[in-house]
Order: C-alpha cells, then structure tokens, then sequence
C-alpha cells in the first residue's frame, strides 16, 4: 500500500487486545480516500454501534514542506508559496504573509494598497465562506447550494482574474503593497458585485435556514462550549459560534480594518447551526466592509520604498490575521540575510481540526460528516 | 510585464533537479550581482529555482530582486532596531519572583520572555493561571547548530481579556527534555507533536508524543538546520512507496 501512515495506531492496539466476546466496539477507517473529508484526511473512528465513541484523525498526506522551502527562498520568493497553503482563501494567506514581513522590515503599505487588500480579502473571504457552504450543505444532503454558491463565487474569481491574471492562487499583494494598480472599471465591478450577491445570500438563506431537513441534521450537532474552543485554540466562526466576540479584525486591527464600521456575528450553542448563521451573517458583514472601502479608496501610491533585496534585521515576529477559518499567524525568524531564517505558519484548520475528536464524541456516524463540514478544514493548510 | 515575459521560456530547463541547486545557487547567487549591474547572466540562475513549480508571477520579480539589488538597502540596514528591555506590571512582578532566571525584552513593539529552561512548567501555568494567558496560540522551535544550546522553544500565547500577547521562549540543547504544556493548555497537543516531529524534541508528559505530518516510521527530523532540502528517508521510501527516489 501507499499509504504513508500505514502504521498502527493507539485505537487499533487497544482494539486488538480484547477477546473476541467483549468486543462491542468497533473500530472503522474514514479517509484519505472520501468525498467528505475535504481532501485528504484520514479518521479512525471508534463505534458503538452508530455512536462515536472517539476519533483520531491521521494527517499529513498533504505535506510539502513549505516551512523548509521557506528557509532556501529569499522573502520574495516565498510570496506566491503561501497561496497554496489555504488554496481556498490564498489572498488571505499573502496579506497575512506580507504584512508580516513587512512588520520585520518595519515599513507600512501605503493607504491606497491597504483598500485594495481589504476589498480583496474579503471577496475572498466571501469566496471562501461560499465554497464551504456548497461543499458543507452537499455533505449533508442539500444539492442545490453547492450550484448557487459556485455560480456566484465564480463572480469574485472573475474580478480575481481581471486584477491579478489568477483565479486562486492569486498573488495578489506584495511585501510593501500591492503590485498592480486596479484594472480600468474595478470599483464598477465591484459594486455591481455587491448588488450582484446581496439577494443571492438571502437566497441561500432561503433554501436552508428554515429547511427542516437542515435544521435537524445541524442543531445540537458537533456542540462545543466556548471553554473548550479556548482551551483547544480553536478560532475564527467557530469560537465565534460559541458565544465569544473575538476577531482579530477589531482585536487587533491591521491593513486598513479600523476605518470600517462593521460587527462580529455571534452565536450562542456552538452548534452546527450557529456556526453556519454566524458564517451567513460574516459574508453580510464583508459585504458592508467592501462597500465602505470601495467607496472611500483612497488616491495614491500602492508599494511602499521597499529595496528589492530584503534584508530585515536580526529579530523576530509574529503577526496574525483573521483567515476565513480562523487565526492565521506568520512567525518569522530574521538572521539578517535575504532568506528567512525561520517561518512557522500558524494555520487555522490545523489547529481547530484537534477540536474533531471531542465535537463528534457521542454522536452518530453521520453527524462526523457534518462536523468535518462545519469546521471548515482545508487539508492543505493543515498539513502545509 | 516584460520581465514576465522572458522568464517564462527558461522554465522547461529546470524541473526538479533544479531545487536542490536553489538551496545554494540562490544564497551564493545572491552577493555578485550586487556588484554587476548586467542582469542578463545574473537571470538564469536566477530564474531556475522560481522555475520549480507553478506560479509565473513570481519568477518576473526574482530576477529584478537579483538584478537591481539597491544601494541604499546596505547602508539602511546596520540602523535597524533592537530589542529593548520591557517594563510592565507582569514583568515586575516576575522579576520580582524569578529574578534573572526571566528576560523580558520587547522588539518591534512585540514583548517575549526569555525564560531559563527550570522555570518553564511554573512560568507557564503562572502566565495562564495568574495572567489570564489563557489561549496558546502555537508552540513552535528553532534550531541554531552552531549554538550549544541548539534549539529555541517558543511558546506564542494570547490572553483575551486584556488582548495581549506575548511569547515565552528558552533554550535547550540536543535531546534535552522539556516539560510538555498538555496539561496547560489542550491545545498543545498538536503544536507539541509537530515540533517532537519536525525537531525531534522530547515533551515529558505528553499523552500521545508521535509524529503528526511525517509517518510513524520515518527517519529523521526535517525542520533542523542539517537536513537537507532534498533529504529524505531513503529507506522508507523504497520499502513504503515502492520507487527509488521520491525526487
């Protein structure tokens, strides 16, 4: 076989202990293999029956290295890898990227190139929130949204493509700002864009909130309390779901988030539900984020004096961003050369895919399906 | 634009084999064309390693960054900041406490605790119990060969009532133990085992110390510096995937 963690786990030892007579649990394999896992992962489920008594999730048939690639490319060269951690969210990758290099080389982007960021990452983060719905609403049943949400999602990666020339893994920004001016008719796009996917997230709305099928697959499935979302440091919806009002966005602001006027949706079970109000309410908020930014862009440069062989001081950094799943951090290590010492990417998914375990204990089988959906995982970040 | 244009046509000539030659071609490279202006020789090799995988985007502004390596960048750099001393009322109090087992230093408006490696398991459970840091945000290390004490090991922590980090970070050598922060924090437990798999560093009391993103039976821990960017388990690969070489 080729499966590259072939070897026995902790669950499989315990189960092969037992006599053939007590042996009224089973153990089950999920993944890698499995249209509902997102990608690649593989999970061990422990059954009782149809209730789950724990899991352990196998990871890492996605890894490339990227932090060790990162230590043989100057900081330049690394842009465009960070893209492919969250393929789906790649613009919030380089602006969490970039700004973190640039706090090492202590300069700021221009105001003009943090509009343009903000705008970008939120169609992304729009974008992003849209392909988990599909995929999450498919997993459960529901096949309509998978076609509405990638029919309007394809509005945003039009407006990708017109500015940068790529779809997903954009490079769009670079250290010091961005490097391309907005094409000729970019506000224009992206206002009619609003207007475009205003009535379209009710119309999601529509199909699912008061669907009864929906509701019943997601209230009081995969609960979790905002305790343990802290003691697990699980971010992003997800803690938000939980009743805690934290995002980085107004915790710690950067680009150019403290000029906007917008809320932090809550929730108040932590269950599946909440989650998706909370992520159907954030894509209404980036709606209002857009709008404020593209309205009041501000005239002038977009890259910021920055020498085009970077050579950041001795130091170290660490700069996070709110991704669409949660908190994605860069911690960089300078030794003074051209090429990082160090970077450690602190990923969302990764972090908040060790809160799989407890979410699905006690539920059924069919509820890990939706637990995985609600996380919103993207197997590329996790195993980086 | 137009650079772009030109460096996609060396792109067929390195494949793989060209990213083992990044690893020094570029770090090498890197120096002369300081002093020649010419960008024509200084872009070929210069473009073979953007050359590796996809993105053409990247490759256009490589070769300027080769080219064009701006004088002003060399006298602005000496100039850059160091750490400063950091003074707050958590500081105080842990100086008070620890003495100078702590320092605590800020840069670039960023405060860390440089911590002795005894003091670690109270200091931790001290910054969440007492201070409220109560979300480990990652736990990561790094490795300094030439050091005696080789490895770095950082703790990034956040507290949300008073929405403030800071990071805790202490020395230890080559297969020292360190206390594992399972118990702290839940969340280390991952964070613990990607560092045991990518540095081979041991955390004392961790539930389920095992590799996370490498297999089980791999040799060998990526992350530090003398592993190579093309290494791997040559053995393992062989047997598990069948093939001679995973490169």
């Amino acid at each position: 076989m080729t499966d590259p963690n072939s070897s026995v786990s902790h669950l499989e030892l315990e189960e092969s202990k037992k006599t053939f007579l007590d042996a009224n649990e089973l153990v089950i394999n999920m993944g890698p293999q499995h249209p509902a896992t997102h990608g690649v992962l593989r999970v061990i489920l422990r059954l009782d029956g149809e209730k789950v008594m724990g899991l352990e999730c196998v990871i890492g048939y996605l890894h490339r290295g990227v932090e060790k690639i990162a230590e043989h490319r100057t900081y330049t060269m690394f842009n465009p890898y960070v893209d492919r951690m969250d393929y789906v969210a790649a613009v919030s990758n380089g602006l969490g990227y970039c700004e973190a290099v640039e706090k090492l080389l202590n300069i700021e982007a221009p105001p003009r190139a943090n509009y343009i960021r903000v705008i970008l990452t939120e169609l992304n983060r729009l974008a992003s929130h849209q392909l988990w719905l599909g995929t999450h609403a498919l997993d459960i049943g529901a096949m309509t949204p998978l076609f509405y949400t990638f029919r309007d999602r394809e509005e945003i990666l039009k407006i990708f493509e017109k500015y940068c020339g790529a779809r997903l893994t954009t490079h769009a920004f670079r250290i010091g700002g961005c490097q391309y001016e907005t094409y000729e008719g970019f506000e224009k796009d992206v206002k009619k864009f609003l207007t475009f996917v205003a009535p379209k997230i009710d119309e999601y709305e529509e199909l699912l909130t008061t669907n009864r099928i929906w509701v019943e697959r997601t209230k009081k499935v995969g609960t979790i309390s905002a305790k343990d979302c802290i003691a697990l440091g699980v971010t992003g919806p997800v803690l938000r779901a939980s009743g805690v009002k934290w995002d980085l966005r107004k915790a710690q602001p950067y680009a150019a988030y403290k000029q906007f006027d917008f809320e932090i949706p809550t929730g108040q079970h932590g269950d599946t539900y909440d989650r998706y109000l909370v992520r159907m309410a954030e894509m209404r908020q980036s709606l209002r984020i857009i709008q404020q930014a593209v309205d009041a862009i501000p005239e002038g440069p977009i890259m910021a004096k920055v020498s085009k062989v970077m050579k950041p001081p001795v130091g170290e950094i660490y700069h996070s961003i709110e991704a669409p799943k949660g908190e994605l951090g860069y911690f960089i290590v300078s030794d003074g050369s051209t090429q990082p010492y160090r970077i450690r990417v602190r990923p969302p998914s990764f972090v908040n895919l060790q809160a799989l375990d407890l979410m699905c204990r006690g539920q059924l089988v069919a509820d890990v399906i939706a637990v995985i959906g609600t996380l919103d995982i993207v197997l590329g970040e996790v195993d980086r | 634009m137009s650079d772009e244009t030109k460096s996609r046509s060396p792109q067929p000539e390195g494949e793989k084999p060209s990213s083992d030659k990044i690893a020094g071609g570029i770090s090498s490279g890197t120096p002369p064309p300081g002093g020649a202006k010419p960008p024509a020789p200084s872009e070929k090799p210069a473009v073979a390693p953007g050359a590796t995988p996809p993105k053409p985007a990247a490759p256009g502004e490589k070769p300027a960054a080769a080219a064009a390596p701006a004088k002003p960048a060399a006298p602005a750099k000496p100039a850059g900041p160091t750490p400063q001393p950091w003074d707050s009322p958590l500081v105080a109090k842990l100086t008070k406490q620890f003495g100078s087992g702590i320092q605590p230093l800020t840069y670039l408006g960023q405060n860390y605790l440089q911590v002795d490696r005894s003091l670690i398991p109270t200091i931790l459970q001290m910054l969440r119990d007492e201070e409220q840091f109560d979300y480990c945000v990652d736990i990561t290390a790094v490795h300094y060969p030439k050091r005696e004490k080789q490895f770095d090991i950082v703790w990034i922590l956040y507290s949300f009532s008073k929405n403030e980090r800071v990071r805790v970070k202490t020395q230890i050598a080559d297969a020292e133990h360190i206390p594992s922060a399972v118990p702290i924090w839940a969340a280390a437990n991952w964070l613990e085992r990607e560092t045991f798999d990518m540095f081979g560093i041991q955390f004392d009391g961790h539930p389920d110390l095992k590799r996370i993103l490498l297999p089980d039976g791999w040799k060998g821990h990526p992350l530090r510096k003398d592993y190579g960017i093309i290494q791997q388990d040559q053995e393992w690969v062989q047997i598990n995937l069948g093939i001679e070489s995973g490169q």
